[in-house]
Parts: C-alpha cells; sequence; structure tokens
C-alpha cells in the first residue's frame, strides 16, 4: 500500500470519525429539543457565539433553534474541573469511560454510508473498512461497550453505580441473542453474506416492478426484534436499566462528571447513531430510494450519502421520540420481555424464514 | 379496613406486546410537539400578575409626597413570622407635616422571614403598606435583604389615596375653631 | 376620698344585678357593685381613689328600689307576692347612686344600650380618632367602650372640632386636647391626691379645654399619674410617647426602689428593654399611684456606668475566678461587709450567711440614705428594703449615712477583707486609702470609685434583673418579679451569693440561687418567716410581725397607709 493511499484512508477515517463526533453532539441537542417540544417547552435557545450568533435574523434564528448548544456543552464538558472520588478504584474507573467509548466508536468503520461507482462501472460502498463480516464485527464490538459501563459501576465503588452496572450486564446478556437470532434470517434471506454493503446492493431492485425491497416488508418481525433489542443494547429508555435516574440518581455514572461523563454520553449517542445506521442498512433500504435509481458519478454518490443519512437521523428521532413518549420498564419486565418474549419469538422467527426460504429455494 | 377487589380486565393480545399502546403514545407526543410551548420564557417575558397578588410589601407615599406610615406597629404586631421591625419616631414640628405627629424612624421588613400573607396590607390603618407586584428579590448577604425605610418606599412608590384623611385634618386645622 | 371604709365590708345587702342577686358590700356604689357581679359598667370619669363626679355619663344604668306604700309604709307585693319594683323612670349613673337592699339594677337593658351608644356618639363627635399615632391606643378606654358599646359607625360628617395638640403642660406631660374627653380625672387627682391644683377647664360646651392655670406648670412629682388615670391619650408622658406600642409591652410586677414605702409597679418591656413603669394598684400600699421619680428607673438598666465585666485588680477574667478570690479573702482573716439597703432580702439572707462561714466576727453595715418625705408615697427612708437586713439578721440597727466604724477598723487593720455590696463607700466616710488597705470585694452594679480600687470586681443584677422580694415600711413582704434578662455574662438570679456562699463554706453550704429556695432557708431560720413561702407571698404583699423591731427609731414619718410606729408611741 502507498503512502499516499494511507494517507487517504486516515483522512477518511478523521473525516468519519468527526462527522459521527458532531453527530453525536447534535444528537444531545436534538434530544433536548425533541423533549421540550413533547412537553411543550422551548429547549436550548440561549447560547450565542459571538459573531454568527450577531447575524440579524438567522443568527438569532440559529440562537433559538439551539445551534451553539453543543459547542458550550463540549466546552463545558472540557473545562469543568474534574474530581475523582477518594473511594473508586482509580485504574478502572479512569479506564471505564474509554472502554465505553472507543467500541462505539470502532464499529462505524465497517458501517458503509454511500455508494460510488468506480472506473470500471462497478458500485464500490463508501466505508472504511469493506469486511465481508461486517456484521458480525458490528455485533462483536458494539457489545463490548457495555464492559465500560460494568467497570465504570464496579470500579465507582459505590452503591448506584454498581447497580447499575449489574443491570446492565444483566440486560445486555438477555438482549444480545435475540438481537443475533433476529439478524439471522436477513443474512439467510440475502443468500448468507454478511457483509453489509451486499445487504444494502440486495435491496435496490423492485420487486414485480414496483415492491421496493427493502427487508423490513418481508420481514417485519425480524425487523421489530432487531428495533426493540437495539433500543435495549443503546441503554434507550424503557429500557435505560443501567441509568435509570429516577431510582439509582444516574446509575453507573454516579460518580462520574466533567470530560469522563462526557465520554460516557457521547459514547451513548455514537452507539444511536451507529444502530440507527445499521438498522437502515439492514432494514430500511440503506441509501436506496424506492423507483429512483440513483445516478452515476459525484452527484449520485452525494445523494446516496444524503439518502442513507436522512433515513439513519430519522431513526434517531424515533428513538428520542420513544424516549420522552414511553416510561420506564420495571427490571422484572425488562428480563420477563427479553427472555420469554423475545427470544422464543427471534428462534420462531428464524425457524419460520428458514423453512420459507428454503421452499422459495426449492422453486 | 374494608378491602374492595377490583375486576381487573384481563390483556388482549394486541395489548400485551403493548404495541398499539406505544404507538398510542407517540402519537399524543407527536400531536404535542406541534403545539407551540406553554412555558414562559422568565426574564425576557414577564407573567401577568393578577389583581390582588400578594408580592413583596412595600411602603407608599401619597399623591402629595407624604409617607403615609405612622409607625403605629400594627403590621409589626400582626406579622405572624416577625419580618417587620418598626422604630417609632415624632415628625419635627416644623415640618410640613407636622399635624401627623407621627412617622417610622427606621421601618425593616425582613424579606427573608416575610411569607407574603398580607396581614400588614389588611391591618394597616393608613394604607400605608401594600402588598404589590414584584415577586422576585435577590441579594447577596442576609443584611441585604432586611428592607430598610428608603429601599421600601423606592419599591412602593405613589399610590392613588382615597381618603386624605391627614389633609382634611390640616384643613380643619387652618379652618380653625370657631370659638377662638 | 371615696375609698370604702374597712367597717363597712362586714355589712352587705343583697341587689338584684339583671334579676341575678348578689350579694355586695353596703355603701358602695353601683359601678363597683356590678362589678362584683362580674358585670361591667362602662365608665369614664369615675375612678375608685377620687370622688365622684358623674360627668361623663357612661355609666347610666336603670335601677329601681323595692316599692312601698305611702299610706302605710308597707312593702308593696305584686300578685305573686314579690317585691313590686318601683323603677326610676330615667336612667341614672352608676358611679352616684350607692347601693341599697333589694336594689334591682339593669345594665344590658335597650335604654342603657342607647344611653351607652349615644353618650358614645356624643363623645366621638369631636375626638381625633387618630388611634394610629396615639400612644393610648390598646389601653384606651374609648377604644374598648366604643368597640363594645358604640353603634360602630360614624354620623358626624362636619369638620371637627380642632383644639391644641401637643401642649407642654409640664416636664414630664405633653397634652393632646383634641382626644380629651373632659372626664376631669386629672383636676381631681391634682386636687385630691398630689394636692397641687394647677389643671382646669376653661370655656364651655364643645369648646372646653383642658389646660393649666396662668403661669403655673405640672410639674409636681405625682404628675405621671394623670396620664395614668387619663382614660384616653389626651395626657401623655413626654418620656414614653411614641416609643413604643401598650400591646408589645411585657408586664411584670416590681416595687418601686426609690423609698421604703415600696410602691407597687408594673414593668412594661419588650425584648428585653424596659419602655415604662407604671403603678399597680395596691390599697394598702400605693392605692393606684406612684411617683415620677420611680418612673425612670429603669434607666439604670442600660446606664453608662453599668458594670458587666468580673474583673480581679482591674483585669476581667471568669465569673467563677472572681468568686474564688473573694471566698479565699472571705476565709483567710478578719471580714466586715457593707450590705445595701437596696438589695433584695435574699441577698440580705445570702450575705449573712455567707458572713457565718467566715472566721471571727464579721461585722455588717448598711449605708443610710435619708432624705425629707413627701407625705405621700415618698417615706424619708430612701432605702426600699432596710427592714429586709434587720429582719434576716444582718444588721441589727438602723443605719447611718457614714461608716464611721468602719473607718477606724480599716484605719487599725482590724479589717483585712471587705465585702462591699451595691454602695459607693467613698460617700460613706472611707476614704482611698482605707480601701486599699483592706482585700475589698466589691459587688455592684455601677462602676464608682469604690470600684476602681477594689481587688474583686462582681457585677450585680439590678432590680429589674431578678426577681425577690423587699419588706417596706409597713413590714409588708412584697415581691418583685424579672423583668428583663440581665447583661450579657453576668450571672442569673441570685448565683453571685450562692457560688459565693458554696466557696466559702467549702462547698457544703449550697443553695439553689432562686428565690424560692432562699425562702425555704429562710421560712427555717427566720421567726418571722415561720411558715411562709416565695410563691405564698400574695401580689399585693404579706404583712409579717414587727414586734422584734418595736423599739428601733425607724425615720419614716406619715405616708399614704403608713403610720409610723415611734410617732404613735411618743404621742
Amino acid at each position: 500500500m502507498e503512502w499516499n493511499e494511507l494517507l487517504l484512508i486516515v483522512f477518511k477515517a478523521l473525516l468519519v470519525l468527526s462527522v459521527v463526533m458532531s453527530l453525536a453532539a447534535y444528537a444531545v441537542l436534538a434530544e433536548r429539543k425533541v423533549a421540550a417540544w413533547v412537553q411543550g417547552r422551548v429547549g436550548p435557545n440561549r447560547t450565542q457565539i459571538p459573531l454568527l450568533g450577531g447575524i440579524p435574523i438567522i443568527g438569532t434564528f440559529l440562537t433559538r433553534l439551539g445551534v451553539f448548544q453543543p459547542a458550550a456543552d463540549g466546552l463545558k464538558f472540557l473545562f469543568k474541573e474534574e474530581p475523582t472520588p477518594g473511594h473508586v478504584n482509580k485504574f478502572y474507573y479512569l479506564l471505564a469511560p474509554m472502554i465505553a467509548f472507543i467500541p462505539a466508536m470502532t464499529t462505524m468503520t465497517v458501517l458503509p454510508f454511500g455508494q460510488y461507482v468506480n472506473e470500471a462501472g462497478e458500485v464500490q460502498p463508501l466505508v472504511l473498512a469493506n469486511l465481508d463480516i461486517g456484521i458480525l464485527f458490528i455485533l462483536a464490538v458494539s457489545s463490548l461497550g457495555v464492559y465500560g459501563i460494568v467497570l465504570g459501576g464496579w470500579a465507582s465503588n459505590s452503591k448506584f453505580p454498581f447497580l447499575g452496572g449489574i443491570r446492565a450486564s444483566a440486560q445486555m446478556i438477555s438482549y444480545e441473542l435475540s438481537l443475533g437470532l433476529s439478524l439471522l434470517p436477513v443474512f439467510l434471506w440475502f443468500g448468507g453474506s454478511l457483509n453489509l454493503f451486499n445487504i444494502v446492493q440486495g435491496q435496490t431492485d423492485l420487486l414485480f416492478g414496483f415492491l421496493p425491497q427493502w427487508t423490513i416488508l418481508f420481514q417485519p418481525l425480524s425487523a421489530l426484534i432487531f428495533l426493540v433489542a437495539l433500543f435495549a443494547e443503546t441503554n434507550r429508555l424503557p429500557f435505560d436499566m443501567p441509568e435509570s435516574e429516577t431510582d439509582l440518581v444516574a446509575g453507573y455514572n454516579t460518580e462520574y462528571g466533567a470530560f469522563k461523563f462526557g465520554l460516557y454520553f457521547v459514547g451513548e449517542y455514537t452507539h444511536i447513531i451507529i444502530g440507527s445506521g445499521v438498522f437502515v442498512a439492514l432494514f430500511l433500504g440503506g441509501w436506496n430510494l424506492p423507483w429512483v435509481t440513483l445516478p452515476a458519478g459525484l452527484f449520485g454518490t452525494v445523494l446516496s450519502v444524503l439518502i442513507f443519512v436522512i433515513k439513519m437521523l430519522a431513526l434517531v428521532f424515533v428513538f428520542m421520540w420513544v424516549r420522552w413518549t414511553l416510561p420506564r420498564f420495571r427490571y422484572d419486565q425488562v428480563m420477563t420481555l427479553g427472555w420469554r418474549w423475545l427470544l422464543p419469538l427471534a428462534v420462531a422467527n428464524l425457524v419460520f424464514y428458514a423453512i420459507i426460504i428454503a421452499v422459495i429455494e426449492q422453486f | 379496613m374494608a378491602t374492595k377487589v377490583l375486576e381487573r380486565k384481563p390483556l388482549s393480545l394486541a395489548e400485551q406486546t403493548y404495541l398499539p399502546q406505544i404507538l398510542g403514545g407517540m402519537k399524543i407526543t407527536l400531536r404535542n410537539m406541534f403545539k407551540p410551548p406553554v412555558t414562559l420564557e422568565y426574564p425576557d417575558e414577564r407573567p401577568d400578575i393578577p389583581e390582588g397578588y400578594r408580592g413583596v410589601p412595600t411602603l407608599v407615599k401619597d399623591p402629595n409626597g407624604r409617607e403615609k406610615c405612622v409607625s403605629c406597629q400594627l403590621c409589626e404586631f400582626v406579622c405572624p413570622p416577625r419580618a417587620i421591625r418598626i422604630t417609632p419616631g415624632e415628625i419635627d414640628a416644623e415640618s410640613d407635616t407636622a399635624h401627623v405627629e407621627k412617622a417610622p424612624k427606621e421601618f425593616e421588613i425582613n424579606m427573608l422571614r416575610c411569607i407574603y400573607c398580607g396581614f400588614c396590607q389588611e391591618v394597616c390603618p393608613e394604607e400605608a403598606i401594600f402588598l404589590q407586584d414584584i415577586f422576585s428579590l435577590s441579594g447577596y448577604s442576609r443584611e441585604e435583604l432586611v428592607y430598610q425605610k428608603d429601599k421600601l418606599y423606592e419599591l412602593g412608590g405613589t399610590l392613588p389615596d382615597q381618603h386624605y384623611k391627614w389633609d382634611r385634618k390640616r384643613e380643619a386645622e387652618l379652618a380653625g375653631n370657631p370659638h377662638h | 376620698m371615696s375609698t370604702m371604709s374597712d367597717d363597712n365590708k362586714q355589712d352587705t345587702v343583697t341587689i338584684y344585678v339583671d334579676d341575678q342577686p348578689v350579694e355586695v358590700p353596703a355603701g358602695i356604689n353601683l359601678v363597683e357593685a356590678v362589678a362584683v357581679a362580674g358585670k361591667e359598667v362602662p365608665h369614664y370619669c369615675y375612678h375608685p381613689k377620687l370622688s365622684v363626679v358623674g360627668n361623663c355619663r357612661m355609666c347610666l344604668v336603670e335601677m329601681g328600689t323595692p316599692g312601698r306604700d305611702r299610706a302605710t309604709g308597707e312593702p308593696m307585693l305584686d300578685e305573686e307576692g314579690n317585691p313590686k319594683i318601683m323603677w326610676v323612670p330615667k336612667p341614672v349613673i352608676g358611679c352616684a347612686t350607692n347601693v341599697s337592699p333589694g336594689m334591682h339594677v339593669k345594665t344590658e337593658s335597650s335604654l342603657v344600650k342607647d344611653c351607652r351608644e349615644g353618650v358614645m356618639e356624643f363623645l366621638l363627635v369631636n375626638h381625633p380618632l387618630d388611634c394610629p399615632i396615639c400612644d393610648q391606643a390598646g389601653e384606651c378606654r374609648l377604644q374598648e367602650f366604643a368597640t363594645d358599646y358604640g353603634r360602630g359607625y360614624s354620623r358626624f360628617v362636619e369638620q371637627k372640632n380642632v383644639k391644641p395638640k401637643r401642649t407642654r403642660i409640664g416636664p414630664r406631660v405633653t397634652l393632646d386636647d383634641e382626644r380629651c374627653i373632659l372626664c376631669s380625672r386629672c383636676i381631681r387627682f391634682c386636687e385630691e391626691v398630689a394636692d397641687d391644683p394647677v389643671l382646669g377647664f376653661i370655656d364651655r360646651g364643645s369648646y372646653t379645654t383642658l389646660t393649666t392655670f396662668p403661669g403655673k406648670e405640672l410639674d409636681n412629682n405625682y404628675s405621671l399619674n394623670t396620664v395614668d388615670i387619663c382614660p384616653v391619650g389626651a395626657l401623655t408622658s413626654t418620656d414614653f410617647r411614641f416609643k413604643m406600642r401598650v400591646w408589645f409591652l411585657k408586664e411584670t410586677p416590681s416595687i418601686d426602689t426609690e423609698s421604703s414605702v415600696g410602691c407597687n409597679t408594673v414593668v412594661g418591656s419588650r425584648e428585653g428593654t424596659i419602655y415604662r413603669i407604671t403603678p399597680r394598684r395596691n390599697d394598702a400600699v400605693n392605692d393606684t399611684w406612684m411617683p415620677d421619680s420611680g418612673r425612670t428607673l429603669y434607666r439604670q438598666v442600660d446606664a453608662d456606668d453599668r458594670m458587666t465585666q468580673y474583673s480581679i485588680e482591674g483585669r476581667p477574667c471568669a465569673a467563677e475566678e472572681a468568686l474564688t478570690l473573694a471566698s479565699t479573702y472571705l476565709r483567710n482573716g478578719r471580714s466586715a461587709i457593707v450590705a445595701s439597703g437596696r438589695l433584695s432580702v435574699e441577698e440580705q439572707y445570702l450575705l449573712t450567711r455567707i458572713a457565718s462561714h467566715a472566721p471571727g466576727e464579721t461585722p455588717a453595715w448598711l449605708v443610710a440614705r435619708h432624705a425629707e418625705g413627701d407625705g405621700k408615697l415618698l417615706s424619708a427612708d430612701r432605702n426600699p428594703n432596710v427592714r429586709g437586713a434587720l429582719v434576716t439578721g444582718l444588721i441589727d440597727r438602723i443605719p447611718e449615712a457614714q461608716l464611721s466604724q468602719l473607718s477606724a477598723a480599716l484605719e487599725s487593720g482590724k479589717v483585712e477583707n471587705l465585702i462591699v455590696v451595691g454602695e459607693d463607700i467613698t460617700q460613706a466616710g472611707i476614704s482611698i486609702d482605707q480601701i486599699k488597705k483592706a482585700n475589698v470585694v466589691y459587688i455592684g452594679a455601677v462602676h464608682c470609685d469604690t470600684a476602681q480600687y477594689a481587688k474583686v470586681e462582681i457585677p450585680l443584677l439590678t432590680v429589674f434583673e431578678k426577681a425577690g422580694s423587699f419588706i417596706n415600711q409597713q413590714f409588708r413582704v412584697q415581691k418583685f418579679a424579672q423583668a428583663v434578662p440581665g447583661p450579657k455574662g453576668v450571672l442569673f438570679g441570685l448565683s453571685n451569693f450562692t457560688q459565693l456562699l458554696a466557696a466559702v463554706s467549702d462547698g457544703k453550704d449550697r443553695i439553689e440561687p432562686s428565690p424560692a429556695a432562699v425562702w425555704t432557708e429562710m421560712a427555717a431560720a427566720i421567726d418571722e418567716f415561720k411558715e411562709l413561702s416565695f410563691s405564698a407571698i400574695p401580689s399585693t404583699g404579706q404583712l409579717i410581725p414587727a414586734d422584734r423591731f418595736a423599739d428601733l427609731p425607724f425615720v419614716e414619718g406619715k405616708s399614704l397607709h403608713f403610720e409610723p410606729r415611734t410617732a404613735v408611741a411618743d404621742a
């Protein structure tokens, strides 16, 4: 590999990283704004960047929208006093937020977010690493994130974080199974490929000339199980057992502040974004629009990325929408739902589609 | 204790999946998102203070600029948290309002103690103390929030007088005693 | 004076107040008689200690007596055989109507109510209604009766009469003529009690005005009693004027300490500050009066020369340290005590107890304060409690103004330790050199020369800051209560003395620092106090046997309710 090619990859990585990071930051803003709208409030509307915010109409509009808020939040996380409680296990206490943050960031390397057509006329994915086992990589790495939470809860040496950590691990184990099982029919459907790009490409064509070949239309139950499990995996309401403010103060991150808390925070939102991306790629046709063929060339590439990002953000919005609608499940309800409903359902779903696919392949 | 057993209807299959309920909830929150905010952006927007609102107690002057309080100390007496402290004083015989004879030398209201009950306003025989529409006070120390007479008059300002009791008294004095 | 004499108390008559039979002393008027029945006849001009004039008309009641047949002189009876009541066709004033057997009184009939309403309305016609600035508000009869018996609203729309306000009629009294309801109590007081007739009414009708006689002013030593008896706020005390509203004042029973008359007083204080002293009715001592001079005594509480710090040779120290050093002096060498006739009985008794623990003879003196008595409520002996020192055995003769014996004893070195309580002995014939010779322990409320040269200074509470008792010229034990807390850092109550007693006796002689505990000890030790306790002393005082001191030449002359015994013996 030549060195300038290497540089290009590093540049691409940095670009994607910064985009996802800022997406995460604005996801926080979106969360606050959505919460405010749902509750009949205004939300963040004060923060102003001196010059930009001073522009007569646009500046005021952006300020009211809270566009500058993430900058303030980020600076706050950076410059806040960073206390380390005396009773913690320092090494693991410092390690835990990184462990939570790094897997969340790593998963995006294999997530294709667009397409381009190369000189040979082949459609190629826009992705940092086009692995053949992409989805396995995502499942494997993203589930590492729970170690950050468990470790943080344990290293804090305090009762609420500890309970939060325990809950996180139990929840993760319970829903990881359903998550994996719900995906198997999808892979079967697309001929056993684990490559996300292939799966997206498989959803390009129309069935019978009018029906978009999106997986969600053929496997709604898989999509539902995956979505529910995704909520649980990302610790979002109604499954935010590890954090549950009302009974565990702030759960696993009770003893964390400033930048360390910021890492957890960004990690959580990155999880949501990547999770949404995966869901879009697997079930919502990726960058495909039904009845539309993407033009070749740069315009097509940009369009594909835009379509993908818009779909992804819409799903992120659904995450927030659900959060501000539903109350939290009780802990035993979470377990019941995971083990007695989702898991059997996922198994049944797999068996059902295995038979269907076998039958289809016979003809 | 008598107990009443409530009958709980068994959930239907759809209800057991939670999904219809979740969707119903999401419909409500979605609708809410497009409604205008119900909150007030407080320091910029101020609420409409209704008539009869009991805000900070203040001392007022009559339209002629006379301080109405004559330090009868009834408010001090009636004040449930004992927030009011008055040092009575005599008006100088040379003063314009010498016929009123008595005025507070010092008048303190401890706003940290005040419970805004309005008893002082109700009891005042001279209509000199009013709970007006000021509702947010701030200060850096406890001493600062013990409001002195000048501060209380500054907050209170001038209110219309319905009786002009003391002006009528002076008129009578000027008219004099027909016998003398 | 219209005080009922003691003889009448035996004879009682039965009258009927609103048809309820009540037995009342014969000869009293209807205002008093109805009060016995537990009801009230409102009145302004009537005062139990002054003559009756009946000019306010507020005490109008309906009255009737059992009828007698003119021809036969037989009692008239109605159908049921009850005595027939001949009602007086018009209401009569209660203050000038004395009770007679079988008399009927109506105090709540509609006629009576109408009368009161009418009188109130007329009184209020020219009254300025400036209650918010009036010092009398809260203890004003006009206010009270307007609420209880008035019509509740005014029909008077014309301009009110104008009269002088803020008039200085004496050094201590300010007059507001507009408020005056012309009851004439003050005029009668000046004539009948103070014996200084300077007040009178001028002009007629609505224009009647109270004023002083030309060239005179109300400056006698009883002038402030006119303020007390004024039912409205016309006469006000210049000292108390606009200082504090009366409803804030905590009223504590106390005793006037300026002479051996021992006027009963009420101390009005708020939050530890005394605002005024007023007389308390005691028909055996001071009626309802007190001298003006006794009303400013509260100023000693915050006096500039007030002593509030324990110290040894001018160096401030803890109370225990000072008391321990004082006890060390007392236990070594010959001691003497100069006590004060202003100390309470309890303090004087504790001093005798302390003296009994010192080695050898411990002589004690009091410093006399003699002045001319005024024959009313100031006696010649200006010490309130010389008799307490006699009864408790602290001294056995009438004190003298100069301590010549002590002076000699100090000069000769016979007295090495000297406890001085509440007196400046430099004013009593002791020189500063003599003070320097001995170990002087000064216990007192004020700084003085004695304190300056004393080895130990111990602050003393004033009469307003402690509870206790005095024995007045009649040998009447009278209690006083604590009105305000003592200065910061001064031991409370009798602690100075009980702690000194405990230290002197090596911890063996311990008494609780309360008057009650000291009285338990005194009842056991002193014949006159046998079967008496502090709580058993009534609020009007308790006379004790004085036979033991019959031969002593007391200096008091005749005064209100007091005949000197020696004078009787001389005659």
